[in-house]
């Protein structure tokens, strides 16, 4: 088992927003996880990643079979855990190219290996610029600083895509993309899944799942999941929207 | 009254000399004293003109006297402590220091035309004043006083106004030597000139250097202007420096300044531009004690261009303080600063701009910015940029933040696998990137570079050996002092 949550609660300023989730995720597989705002998607992703302003206050994460929570967050990101984030950080300064070939190498000298040369670190990149369609000279800018909404998230599928992470955890990556970028986004996670990674996919709208196909819809409200289906699940949201769950839940 | 009690080795003038010695905490009274007692040798070059300006400016001194907390300007730098101690002044050069490379640090691969002064005072191995085939003429201030009257007198004393600032008083009434270079009109400078100022002596020392930099008519000059200390001895240095642009001349200037945390240095840089005059103008500092940069810029013609950008990276108890003046007393100008600083432990930094837009300055373009990144909860910021605008039809606007480092910026980085420490260090170090993107010249900006990242590692201190920690000094340049030709 890749990843494996045990009655989970978080906090954020002694407000708690995770209430006890149980979630476990297999190489190989993509998971939806949807629910209205405000319950706790976005929380679930940020404490996989360590974001260290929530507290866990109770239950455990494995992660291969480790203990999550004994990880920094570079750490976490070195064995495989990548997010890819709801509003990506605009870093005046810092050049895409430069960003990348920085955490490429950390990560390479994480696993004992030399710093990628740099002819094939550009090689690389030119591969990865094709699977997202993103304009050539984007990369020479600063880390989506002036980007649009879609460029920001097409940067943050190239990212992955030169990461090639393990465990891919997506925060509402189709939040304010136009359908060609959608296409452009879900083709980037497509052309990514193996065999051996895995997809978290949290989304409030049904959209995306036409085109990443989970395996596992999970809905998450009120800091629990409190449904859990296969792909015909989001459908079914779909047609009835959220408040079919609440009603159910209440 | 105790001597202090400090190894006495070396070269350091003899002690009973107290002619050459500041006899307590320095004082107005004190200063008094040693002009009197030293006026023989401060005014052997002088010409009438200037031996007037001297009897001015002297009065003026001794009418304000060193500056204060109590005065608006100075009351977020203090100056006690510096003024606490005990200095050598030298009203003649310095002999016997160990001169042997001691500028073999320059930038590398920048090929430049260097002035060399230690402790305030010109050096060469042989000519006080290097006369190129073009016109330009460089060298020491004192030896132009002599060679060259008729154009020291045109502008020394002309631009940095004394009459209401005690220290630039006091340096017009004592300065004997310092830089002098003339750019005559429709002269470009084939290569840039750096000025680089070392202090290295025993003891503490108290020095005021005046430099005099003449840009003619349609003439180009770039100027590398460092403040270095060689070893950690305390220094008070007051500095000034006038910088006159004839009409639709362009300077690039920089200051670099890497001094150590017993110096005290008061930069004074006047820079009157006339017509369609353009100046960038770079303060990178990156070590000092205490620095104190008055900054004046003038514009006495129309259509005038001025670019300041200041960089500090501060730390320990370090302090700094910009006060940039712009005087658009003309119509159809454009200045534009951009100050930017991280203080780390218990530094702190200060911020003073003042944009003044007289009534006739019409189409004038103004934009101040400061901003500061803290990177301890001791570490402190004073930023005030301000626009004075007597004038309706203008673009004015400023901009001031101080802050932490970016945390969601921080996190971003790590969860792509970058270490805190290398995360922290492409932050800074981007913000940094804004100013020293505006550095014109190529291997000056790579050696920048390269320092600001030591400096952000804490590499860069100063050392007994090299200030810059170049890693490739590959134009060592040897200055045998000697003091008959001074």
């Amino acid at each position: 088992m890749l990843l494996s949550i045990k009655n989970l609660h978080a906090s954020i300023n002694g407000k708690e927003i995770l209430k006890g989730i149980n979630l476990e995720v297999n190489e190989g597989e993509v998971h939806a996880i949807m629910g209205p705002n405000g319950t706790g998607k976005s929380t679930l992703a940020s404490v996989i990643a360590g974001r260290e302003v929530f507290d866990v206050t109770e239950g455990e994460i494995k992660y291969k079979g480790k203990n999550l929570f004994k990880l920094s967050v570079e750490e976490r990101s070195r064995e495989g855990i990548f997010l890819g984030f709801q509003y990506p950080v605009e870093i005046p300064g810092v050049s895409i190219t430069n960003f990348m070939r920085t955490a490429v190498n950390e990560q390479r000298k994480y696993r004992g290996l030399d710093p990628l040369p740099a002819g094939e670190f550009l090689k690389m990149m030119e591969e990865k610029k094709k699977l997202v369609e993103i304009q050539s000279n984007l990369t020479n800018r600063s880390v989506n600083e002036g980007f649009s909404g879609g460029e920001k998230k097409k940067n943050e599928i190239f990212q992955m895509a030169i990461l090639q992470p393990t465990l891919a955890i997506l925060d509402e990556t189709d939040s304010g993309l136009d359908i060609d970028a959608l296409r452009i986004v879900a083709n980037g996670v497509n052309t990514l899944r193996t065999k051996e990674n895995a997809f978290v996919v949290i989304t409030h709208y049904q959209r995306l799942l036409d085109y990443i196909v989970p395996d596992y819809v999970h809905v998450l409200f009120e800091g629990k999941i409190v449904k859990s289906g296969f792909k015909e699940l989001a459908i079914e949201l779909e047609e009835k929207g959220y408040d079919w769950i609440k009603k159910e839940f209440e | 009254m105790s001597w202090r009690k400090k190894d006495m080795t070396g070269s350091r003038k003899n002690l009973n000399d107290m002619q050459s010695i500041t006899k307590d905490r320095i004082s107005k009274e004190g200063m008094m004293y040693l002009f009197e007692k030293n006026f023989g040798r401060i005014c052997q070059n002088d010409t009438k003109p200037i031996s007037e300006i001297r009897g001015k400016a002297l009065s003026s001194f001794r009418e304000l006297g060193f500056p204060n907390k109590r005065m608006e300007e100075w009351k977020n730098t203090d100056l006690t402590e510096s003024l606490g101690k005990i200095y050598d002044y030298n009203f003649d050069p310095v002999s016997g220091v160990a001169g042997k490379n001691i500028f073999q640090c320059n930038i590398p691969h920048l090929d430049t035309a260097v002035i060399g002064q230690l402790n305030g005072w010109y050096i060469s191995k042989d000519v006080p004043l290097i006369e190129l085939g073009n016109g330009i003429i460089m060298g020491s201030l004192a030896e132009a006083m002599v060679r060259y009257p008729a154009i020291v007198e045109k502008h020394l004393a002309k631009y940095a106004a004394f009459g209401n600032n005690g220290l630039t008083a006091l340096n017009t009434a004592f300065a004997q030597d310092g830089v002098f270079i003339y750019v005559p009109d429709n002269v470009q400078s084939p290569k840039p000139v750096q000025m680089i100022n070392v202090i290295q002596y025993t003891t503490d020392i108290f020095l005021q250097s005046r430099n005099l930099i003449i840009l003619g008519k349609n003439s180009r000059l770039s100027l590398v202007h460092c403040d270095d200390s060689y070893n950690h001895e305390g220094s008070f240095s007051n500095i000034v420096t006038e910088v006159f642009l004839d009409e639709n001349s362009f300077l690039d200037h920089y200051k670099l300044q890497n001094l150590n945390n017993n110096s005290t240095l008061i930069s004074t840089t006047v820079m009157q531009l006339e017509k369609a005059a353009h100046l960038d103008s770079h303060f990178l500092s990156m070590n000092g004690g205490l620095i104190r940069n008055n900054t004046r810029i003038d514009f006495q013609g129309n259509d005038g261009v001025a670019n300041v950008y200041g960089l500090y990276l501060m730390d320990r108890k370090q302090h700094i303080d910009n006060q940039v003046f712009v005087d658009h007393a003309k119509p159809g100008c454009t200045s534009n600063e951009i100050f930017k600083g991280i203080l780390d432990e218990n530094s702190s930094g200060v911020f003073n701009g003042h944009v003044l837009v007289r009534k006739d300055a019409q189409k004038t373009n103004a934009y101040q910015s400061n901003r500061n990144i803290l990177l301890t909860d001791t570490a402190k910021a004073n930023s005030k940029p301000f626009l004075e605008i007597y004038a309706d039809d203008v673009k004015c606007s400023h901009g001031s933040t101080t802050g932490q480092l970016d945390s969601e910026a921080l996190f971003y980085l790590r969860q792509r696998g970058i270490g805190e420490d290398s995360a922290r260090m492409l932050l800074l170090y981007a913000f940094a990137a804004e100013v020293v993107s505006k550095i014109n010249i190529p291997q000056l900006r790579n050696s920048i570079e390269d320092m600001i990242k030591k400096r952000l590692q804490g590499e860069l201190q100063i050392c007994e050996q090299c200030v810059l920690h170049c890693t490739t000094p590959e134009h060592p340049i040897e200055f045998n002092i000697d003091v008959s030709k001074i």
